[in-house]
């Protein structure tokens, strides 16, 4: 009953803030919104049982997308007044493609097919061979290694894309991170003392991820928002993006995981197969090097594009 | 024993609910941003400190206690620092 | 105890989500994003008395995640704010 009421009222919660995020007039409310729906939805990740969705959740909507939509909405500010407003009939189809969409998924969720097909207890019996405990790191590492494969590819490519939009004569240049701008300030004593509990954190969440909600994303997020803390906070330069140990660092992930991958051909008989009784060894390598990755990458797209060079 | 420990536990929590009231009528009933601010940091530190108290003869004993109190020590030094910052910006664009 | 605790999450929520009606009022930006911070302290508290209703402690582990970065799309707030390269007022230079 308890259980009931509480879901109700997150649910209309839920509802009330996402309308306001969509009418709100000014940017900056809007985004503070978004925030405030994200750190929402994790709790109602919790409430769904998907508790590794939930730290992403936390992470990421509460933590990174804020950051990058606030500093989106400071940007903006100074042309907001000259924005054009949508007319009134675009603005209604939109809200009837978006009506149907949802009515969709409604249907799929309300009404499913007699029979359900799923593969979930095939995946929990065969976990255990592969020394793991937590089933969603079996999904992303083991039965669906190669689709994880192509996602940090593609985080890379986001790199490479958000790099893009910088003009030519800046690639390569200091990515335009807004720093705060009073040096020695109480801003100064947070990133001197949170980025050691964010690292032990970060680690702690790869590690915890074989056998409990977490893994290396999830981790690798919690050390980028420490990185970003430490260079917001002034503590530590904006590093120039063609530093090659930068990059390095960037692709290693990535570059490990294929060539386990690949070593799987020569050992086990396929592309990302282990062999027998080595399968944890290699997924806790494959994730420590993705989490540092992933740290570097996330950083490296909440930055931002380059905007100046460095000076000699 | 574990009646004692419930009694103390629904005490505990409900004080620390209480005190998340307090917090957002403070919010939304005070007449100026810095005495809002006040009202904030006082749900941080007191109500979550109250709420977490309430909670540790539930959780495992050490790691589960030490966690909880671990994650109200985050949310006391974030909490307390943009406090101070929030107030800062509030100043520069009173003056 | 368990519904005692979901109710006890149920009530934070709802005070922490009517100090958002802040978002809708508050003149200033930092009105605003006070309201989210609280929201971010009140998701911890719900979450940590969720953990303890469901006696599930990798959601501990979320409101880990959770005070850790909460903070931070405030700090991301006050280094975007007012571009403003205004002074400290003395009477808040540490210095």
């Amino acid at each position: 009953m308890a259980a009931f009421i509480f879901n109700v009222v997150l649910v209309a919660l839920l509802l009330a803030v996402a309308t306001w995020v969509i009418t709100s007039r000014a940017a900056f409310s809007a985004v503070v919104a978004f925030v405030a729906y994200g750190l929402l939805l994790a709790i109602v990740w919790v409430e769904l049982s998907a508790i590794d969705i939930a730290l992403t959740e936390a992470a990421i909507g509460g933590g990174v997308t804020g950051m990058l939509l606030l500093g989106a909405a400071s940007r903006l500010r100074e042309t907001e007044a000259t924005a054009v407003s949508t007319s009134v009939p675009l603005r209604l189809t939109a809200a009837v493609l978006c009506a149907l969409i949802t009515a969709g998924l409604a249907a799929i969720v309300l009404f499913p097919p007699n029979t359900v097909f799923t593969l979930a207890p095939d995946a929990m019996a065969h976990l255990l061979e592969s020394g793991l405990g937590n089933p969603v790191a079996g999904v992303l590492f083991v039965y669906r290694a190669f689709d994880t494969l192509l996602e940090k590819a593609v985080l890379v490519l986001a790199l490479v894309g958000v790099w893009s939009l910088a003009p030519d004569r800046f690639w390569g240049g200091i990515p335009g991170l807004q720093v705060y701008q009073q040096p020695n300030s109480v801003l100064t004593l947070l990133s001197q003392i949170l980025p050691p509990v964010g690292i032990v954190v970060g680690i702690y969440m790869f590690w915890t991820g074989a056998n409990n909600p977490g893994g290396a994303f999830q981790g690798g997020t919690v050390l980028a928002a420490m990185w970003l803390l430490v260079m917001i906070s002034g503590l530590q330069r904006v590093p120039s993006t063609n530093r090659r140990a930068l990059r390095l660092l960037v692709i290693v992930g990535p570059a490990i995981f294929l060539a386990i991958g690949l070593v799987g051909f020569a050992l086990a008989g396929g592309f990302l197969a282990y062999p027998a009784g080595y399968a944890k060894p290699l997924i806790i390598v494959a994730e420590a090097a993705l989490t540092l990755s992933i740290g570097v990458t996330l950083g490296l797209l909440a930055a931002g594009p380059p905007e100046r060079m460095r000076q000699r | 024993m574990t009646a004692a420990l419930n009694i103390f536990t629904v005490l505990a929590v409900s004080a620390g609910t209480f005190f998340f009231l307090a917090g957002t009528v403070g919010l939304l009933r005070f007449p100026n941003t810095l005495t809002r601010l006040h009202a904030l940091t006082k749900a941080d530190n007191v109500g979550l400190g109250l709420v977490v108290f309430g909670l540790l003869p539930l959780v495992e004993w050490p790691f589960g206690a030490l966690k909880l109190i671990a994650v109200w020590l985050l949310v006391q030094l974030s909490g307390s620092i943009i406090a101070q910052l929030i107030a800062i910006i509030v100043r520069r664009e009173e003056s | 105890m368990t519904s005692f605790l979901t109710g006890a999450a149920c009530v934070v929520l709802a005070a922490t989500a009517l100090g958002l009606l802040r978002i809708l009022y508050g003149p200033a930006d930092a009105d605003r994003m006070m309201a989210a911070q609280l929201l971010g302290t009140g998701g911890v508290a719900v979450l940590l008395l969720l953990a303890a209703a469901t006696e599930s402690p990798a959601t501990v582990d979320v409101a880990l995640m959770l005070a850790l970065l909460a903070a931070f799309a405030s700090v991301a707030f006050v280094s975007s704010g007012p571009r403003s390269q205004g002074k400290i007022p003395p009477a808040m230079d540490p210095r």
